[in-house]
């Protein structure tokens, strides 16, 4: 019986890949536990072992094809006595495992019992769509490039380290092993070891070496492997980075960035799904920026690190791979506390950062098709908060529906509603609704996972809730 | 006026060259160094009871060879880190006492414009880098300043303090570590007062022999007398040249002892009034530099009794200046909380 052989996702977020290299040919005996091919991630490269015995029947990906998607077929292997090119499989084999002696992804490192592949649903996830023709900063009229949120950021710190020798960067695997989610690809061979650090896994202790780094006069960027591991340097981050400006009397500042990818990933569980924008931002002392698009990330990582106080950079694992257009003027940033309108519209006004500006975007499409035209805001930088642009949206379409991924109990979505209270009461015509991440831990299971997360549904109703329809 | 001080050692040392016994200059500049910070804690205690200083305050009584000592072999450019036990290194350091004072007394003449208070005063240009509340908080605070020297390769190292409390905090061992690795210049300073609050060192930690807590991240370390200025100096010595070198850092323990309670209003019921008063008569550094001064005629009682008076007068205007200088502006509530970028 032949058995299709299917592209395996080799990370949580996995949802395509390159087929690099075949290392069996057709014809070629297969044992379970042989390597079958390369895959390149976005990530790092992988080897597939066969799962099944047989012979390698028909290759269906050559290799060297771009954007393969998970689940699909790329090859069939036949049993020893069939004859080659029999019937069509019946048999899947949808259990490709990444070899063991594979490069550690990123969670992996942290959580081994992550490591078994996931079985992926048939149809994929529903993550952020790809990049959408949304027009550049309106002052914006230079050459573009198209490129991943991922390399974004990597061109950001290595713009801004060529710019200022005073600049460095620390964290878990950000050198040598080219950044757990390889956004500091490239950095160490450029910069060196002195300015491209390997920290051991010690997250208070380096972030307060970090801070004390940026007292003497530097300008460190820290890395968290995830924010979810700055839980244990919280202190430093508030204590030591945003308070000692204000407690030396303006003596002694901190320009430091401390980024990483916060938020959700994927099926990685509740202490791994963490959205601390309303954390950080409650904190005086500091500015928090999410960026959604490429180029956000890029011009505010680059205002981050020129900005001469602490400032938490909050990026998104699902984004990392996503496409924009780019300005490619090194010159260029974004200022930090500016939030941009990345869908106008006349109706209800809808505010979201990070990759929930997917989900809003997705949700004003559908809004579209049920006649409410969805004026979608970008917040960019969560503090300070750009209050102007967002009462200016609502003063036109007098509603207002907050999004975030994060739990709503004195959420981001929480502070706009006291906002519009203060400063556009007289204009609403509905009460604010949030919708946030619903107030659990995050669960594992897929389906569990999926009705915890803000969905494009749930803002559809918010917003047809709103507008009384 | 303590700067001063310091520069006058510094140059004598230099001249001195391998000889460790001090020379009298040395030896009376740090009677001098060690009774202002004596006088000027007895006076912010005094202070303190009059209601003129609020919230927490710690005082540096009994402690003052280990700063002093220390300060002894710092070079300019150095830097210095504590904790919230910290009136004696700033002075240590050569910031001006009145800015001390008036900080203690919330006032805007004080290093942190009345922001701060006790703990958190900070001189860039004494090298002095606070003045931290969080126990512990400071030894990767430090550890950094080591590694901002390190980068620039500018021949400093950084001195970070800390007490037998703090020795039990994660952090400390996740800053060892790192500084042992990267070989940092930084010379780890525990005073061991021998009670972290109310907890004697025995109650809270396994393992009693401080200068040890190095060891699985190959630091060397030792424990000083840090009761004997000249003691601490010639450690100091060795373990700043260790650092400065490139050879990463080092542990001195300095076992020190603190007359006072561990902020004002500690009765200090954990220890004995007879343990007290042995220290301070058998152990003072004060008294005990005295008996030498006296002893190796390197000077007599007038000219004593005439640095006893210059440091009264540099306390009394402290404390003159702390009190006639205004309460912050309430404009200054709002400041300081982000630079404009």
């Amino acid at each position: 019986m032949a058995i299709d052989i299917l592209m395996p996702a080799l990370s949580p977020t996995m949802t395509e890949g390159k087929l690099a290299k075949w290392l069996k040919s057709p014809g070629d005996q297969v044992k379970a536990g042989d390597i079958l091919a390369e895959i390149e991630t976005d990530k790092a490269t992988m080897e597939v072992e066969a799962v099944d015995e047989g012979v390698l029947d028909r290759i269906l990906v050559d290799a060297g094809t771009d954007n393969v998607a998970v689940n699909s077929v790329i090859a069939v292997l036949r049993g020893e006595d069939e004859a080659a090119g029999a019937e069509p499989a019946k048999k899947t084999d949808g259990a490709a495992a990444p070899a063991p002696q594979a490069q550690a992804e990123a969670q992996e490192a942290k959580a081994p019992e992550t490591k078994a592949p996931e079985p992926k649903p048939a149809e994929p996830k529903a993550v952020a769509p790809k990049a959408a023709p949304i027009p550049m900063e309106a002052d914006y009229t230079g050459p573009t490039v198209t490129q991943t949120v991922r390399e974004a950021l990597r061109d950001a710190m290595a713009e801004e380290m060529r710019r200022d020798e005073n600049v460095f960067l620390m964290g878990e695997e950000v050198a040598e092993y080219q950044g757990a989610y390889k956004v500091s690809q490239g950095l160490l061979e450029e910069f060196g070891s002195r300015r491209v650090i390997d920290t051991p896994i010690t997250e208070h202790g380096f972030t307060g070496i970090g801070v004390g780094a940026a007292f003497s006069g530097l300008r460190p960027i820290v890395e968290f492997m995830t924010f979810n591991f700055a839980m244990q340097a919280i202190d430093q981050i508030i204590n030591s980075a945003s308070k000692t400006l204000y407690m030396s009397g303006g003596q002694l500042g901190c320009p430091i960035v401390f980024r990483g990818p916060n938020g959700a990933a994927a099926r990685v569980a509740a202490q791994h799904s963490q959205c601390y924008a309303s954390w950080y931002a409650h904190c005086p002392g500091l500015k928090v920026v999410a960026p959604w698009s490429a180029a956000d990330a890029k011009g505010l990582l680059k205002s981050a690190i020129r900005d001469p106080n602490p400032v938490v950079f909050l990026e998104n694992e699902i984004m990392y791979g996503q496409s924009f257009e780019v300005p490619s003027d090194p010159n260029w940033i974004v200022p930090i506390g500016k939030a941009r309108v990345v869908r106008p519209g006349k109706d209800v006004t809808i505010t979201a950062f990070s990759r929930m500006v997917s989900v809003a975007l997705t949700a004003a499409e559908d809004l579209a098709k049920e006649g409410i035209e969805a004026e979608v805001i970008d917040l960019r930088t969560i503090r300070p908060l750009d209050v102007e642009t967002i009462v200016a949206s609502v003063q036109k379409t007098n509603r207002l529906v907050t999004l975030e991924e994060g739990w709503p109990f004195a959420g981001i979505g929480s502070e706009l509603s006291a906002v519009m209270m203060e400063s556009a009461f007289d204009w609403l015509d509905a009460p604010v609704a949030r919708v946030a991440g619903i107030d659990v831990p995050m669960p594992y299971a897929a389906n569990l996972e999926k009705m915890a997360l803000p969905q494009p549904q749930t803002v559809v109703e918010a917003a047809k809730r709103v507008c009384y329809r | 006026m303590a700067k001063a001080t310091q520069a006058k050692a510094g140059a004598t040392r230099a001249a001195r060259g391998k000889d460790s016994s001090a020379t009298s200059e040395e030896l009376i500049a740090y009677y001098r160094d060690m009774l202002l910070i004596r006088r000027f804690e007895e006076k912010a205690g005094q202070l303190y009871g009059m209601g003129l200083i609020g919230g927490f305050c710690h005082l540096y009584i009994g402690q003052e060879a280990v700063v002093v000592g220390m300060q002894a072999v710092a070079e300019e450019g150095d830097s210095i880190i504590t904790s919230y036990r910290d009136h004696g290194h700033m002075l240590a350091c050569g910031m001006d006492p009145k800015g001390v004072m008036a900080e203690l007394t919330g006032r805007r003449g004080g290093y942190s414009k009345g922001k701060g208070g006790s703990m958190h005063m900070f001189s860039r240009e004494k090298g002095f880098f606070g003045g931290h509340g969080i126990v512990g908080a400071q030894v990767p605070l430090g550890t950094g300043l080591a590694f901002g020297h390190h980068y620039r390769g500018d021949g400093k190292v950084c001195m970070t303090y800390l007490g037998d409390g703090a020795v039990n905090q994660g952090q400390v061992y996740e800053a060892f570590n790192i500084a042992s690795l990267w070989k940092l210049p930084v010379v780890y300073i525990i005073e061991n007062n021998k009670y972290a609050m109310g907890t004697s060192q025995q109650r809270s930690s396994a393992g009693t022999e401080l200068c040890k807590r190095g060891v699985a991240y190959d630091i060397p370390g030792v424990q000083v007398d840090g009761m004997d200025v000249l003691k601490v100096r010639e450690a100091g010595e060795m373990a700043i040249a260790h650092a400065r070198a490139g050879n990463g850092p080092y542990i001195l323990e300095m076992m020190t002892y603190r007359y006072r309670g561990h902020s004002m209003s500690d009765p200090a019921k954990y220890r004995s009034k007879e343990e007290v008063a042995k220290m301070r008569q058998e152990h003072d550094p004060i008294d005990h530099l005295r008996d030498r001064l006296l002893t190796g005629n390197h000077t007599d009682e007038a000219a004593l009794k005439s640095i006893d008076k210059e440091i009264k007068e540099v306390v009394s205007t402290a404390t003159e200046f702390a009190q006639s200088s205004q309460e912050p502006d309430p404009a200054e509530l709002y400041t300081d909380v982000l630079i404009e970028a």
